[in-house]
């Protein structure tokens, strides 16, 4: 194998290199990435880099190290196609890149309300993005946060710390609940309201009103917020349209085993992208947590090299945190819809707490906790340790 | 000069966090000692909570892993190293001299043993 590509120039992509090369291959990498910028860190944009405290340069991922990685990058070009027969990425406006192998970390962008909208409106994926939104949030500034998942809590908590006024729209009764369940769901949903931020669960967007500008939200239930910026948030889709055709099996991300690899020999795909078998939960998830795209690379170099890799058992226990109004929210495992919810110490109602999720043989698959690092920490051994 | 403990009490694979002028993490790598600030570079979490890997500390929170060794980051998000201090053994005792190492954009520029 003398040339790898790899289709993705954000975290997972840099970890695929930083992998290949710590893995000995010694041959050629290519890197082909879709935004102008240099590989960067997208967690602070909707948190420190939002807030104005930290700067472009303090979430670049590369480090000088990076230039003796020998990588071609290849940026602010788009991949169109995948050729598997003939071994070869098409970039969108024509060249073929030609190779032995690709790693795909395309990742996934914020999903986008249907039709068009007025000025005013955003989504919230990339620095860009993160550029435009920050530019208008300006104290007094009122903004709704259409969808109270992570990244709509954070936008929100973010606005609150800059003196917006911020209304948060959340279609279901209770935010949260596909990762934490209803009961804690709705803890970390009552975060907004000790914080200043009004959530508004069980109503959904009816109509986005202004002209040129984003005047108002209109509610299905009627009512209709003011606002001089929205932002939607309401989850991502990875970015796989572009494989179609490739032979790859494309099914809410592109499916692969737990090494990351697809049914195409010398083809795998990592990160957002990848719904990958994991034998944490014996079936296949497509993560969106930051440090599976830091993780998985790894695992998916050393299959792809014929290499022996053994990664940290904790490695295999998916997990993720957030940062809302000061507090910490930390979350490990998976929860499955038949869970039930043990509160381990602390209270969820006064304050900082950590939960279990007990599966139906009352064992813990999952635990969450609000401030509470350190007994986080040993759950999460405990649950990395299960047979 | 801290006093961290009786060797006994720190196994290999465990760590512990004592209080100098700031709070240290003191590993057991297969029996040798290696001691780091605790506070991580990048935020606000403590590396004696980490996952000791080979001679590297995984962040609990954010998950950047730094050498015991040197203190340096080998991965995201940290960019700056942690210091690192010398650890000792006297009768069974383990003791940390914690070093007061200046660094200006990750370059030493000042070192008292
Ligand atoms: S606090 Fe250690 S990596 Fe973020």
């Amino acid at each position: 194998m003398e040339h790898i590509t790899v289709v993705g120039a954000s975290l997972a992509g840099l970890a695929t290199v930083r992998a290949l090369r710590a893995q000995e291959f010694e041959g050629r990498i290519t890197v082909i990435g879709d935004e102008r910028h240099e590989p960067y860190d997208r967690p602070p944009l909707s948190k420190e880099y939002l807030a104005g405290t930290v700067t472009e340069e303090d979430i670049g991922l590369t480090d000088s190290d990076d230039a003796d990685l020998g990588v071609e990058w290849v940026i602010g070009q788009t991949a169109a196609s995948l050729d598997t027969a003939g071994k070869a990425v098409v970039l969108a406006d024509g060249p073929r890149v030609g190779t032995d192998a690709v790693v795909l970390a395309t990742g996934a962008r914020a999903r986008q309300l249907p039709g068009g909208f007025p000025q005013g409106v955003h989504t919230l994926r990339t620095l860009d993005d993160a550029r435009a939104l920050r530019s208008e949030l300006v104290p007094g500034a009122r903004l709704v946060v259409i969808g109270a998942g992570f990244i709509g809590a954070e936008i929100a908590s973010t606005a609150a710390g800059l003196g917006c006024e911020v209304d948060i729209v959340e279609a279901a009764d209770v935010p949260l609940q596909r990762p934490l369940g209803a009961e804690m769901g709705a803890v970390c949903g009552r975060l907004h309201a000790r914080n200043g931020a009004r959530l508004h669960a069980g109503t959904g967007l009816a109509e986005l009103v202004g002209e040129t500008r984003v005047k108002a939200v209109r509610l299905t239930d009627g009512r209709e917020l003011p606002a001089d910026v929205v932002v939607v948030g309401i989850g991502a889709q990875p970015n796989t349209e572009w494989l179609a055709g490739s032979g790859l099996e494309i099914d809410d991300g592109v499916r692969t085993d737990e090494q990351g690899r697809t049914t195409i020999p010398e083809v795998l795909a990592v990160g957002d992208c990848a719904h990958s078998y994991r034998d944490y939960t014996a079936g296949w998830l497509r993560l969106e947590h930051w440090t599976n795209a830091l993780q998985q690379p790894a695992a998916a170099v050393a299959a792809l090299l014929g290499r022996e890799h053994s990664a940290p058992a904790h490695h295999s226990v998916p997990y993720f945190w957030s940062d809302q109004y000061g507090h910490k929210i930390q979350f490990a495992g998976h929860r499955r819809a038949d869970c039930t919810v043990q509160i381990e110490e602390g209270d969820p109602d006064s304050g900082d707490f950590l939960a279990l999720y007990l599966n139906s043989e009352e064992r813990p698959v999952g635990v969450l906790a609000i401030d509470r690092a350190r007994p986080f920490g040993q759950w999460r051994r405990k649950l990395a340790k299960r047979p | 000069m801290i006093l961290v403990g009786e060797l006994a009490g720190l196994p290999p694979g465990e760590s512990v966090r004592v209080q100098g002028e700031v709070a240290i993490a003191v590993f057991n790598v297969d029996g040798e000692l290696y001691a780091i600030d605790d506070t991580c570079s990048h935020q606000d979490a403590s590396l004696s909570d980490g996952w000791l890997e080979g001679c590297a500390v995984e962040c609990p929170l954010h998950a950047a892993c730094f050498d015991l060794r040197t203190g340096q980051p080998s991965g995201p998000p940290a960019k700056k190293p942690v210091r690192t201090h010398a650890v000792s053994i006297e009768d069974g005792l383990i003791y940390v001299h914690e070093s007061t190492r200046v660094t200006v954009g990750g370059a030493v520029v000042e070192e008292v043993g």
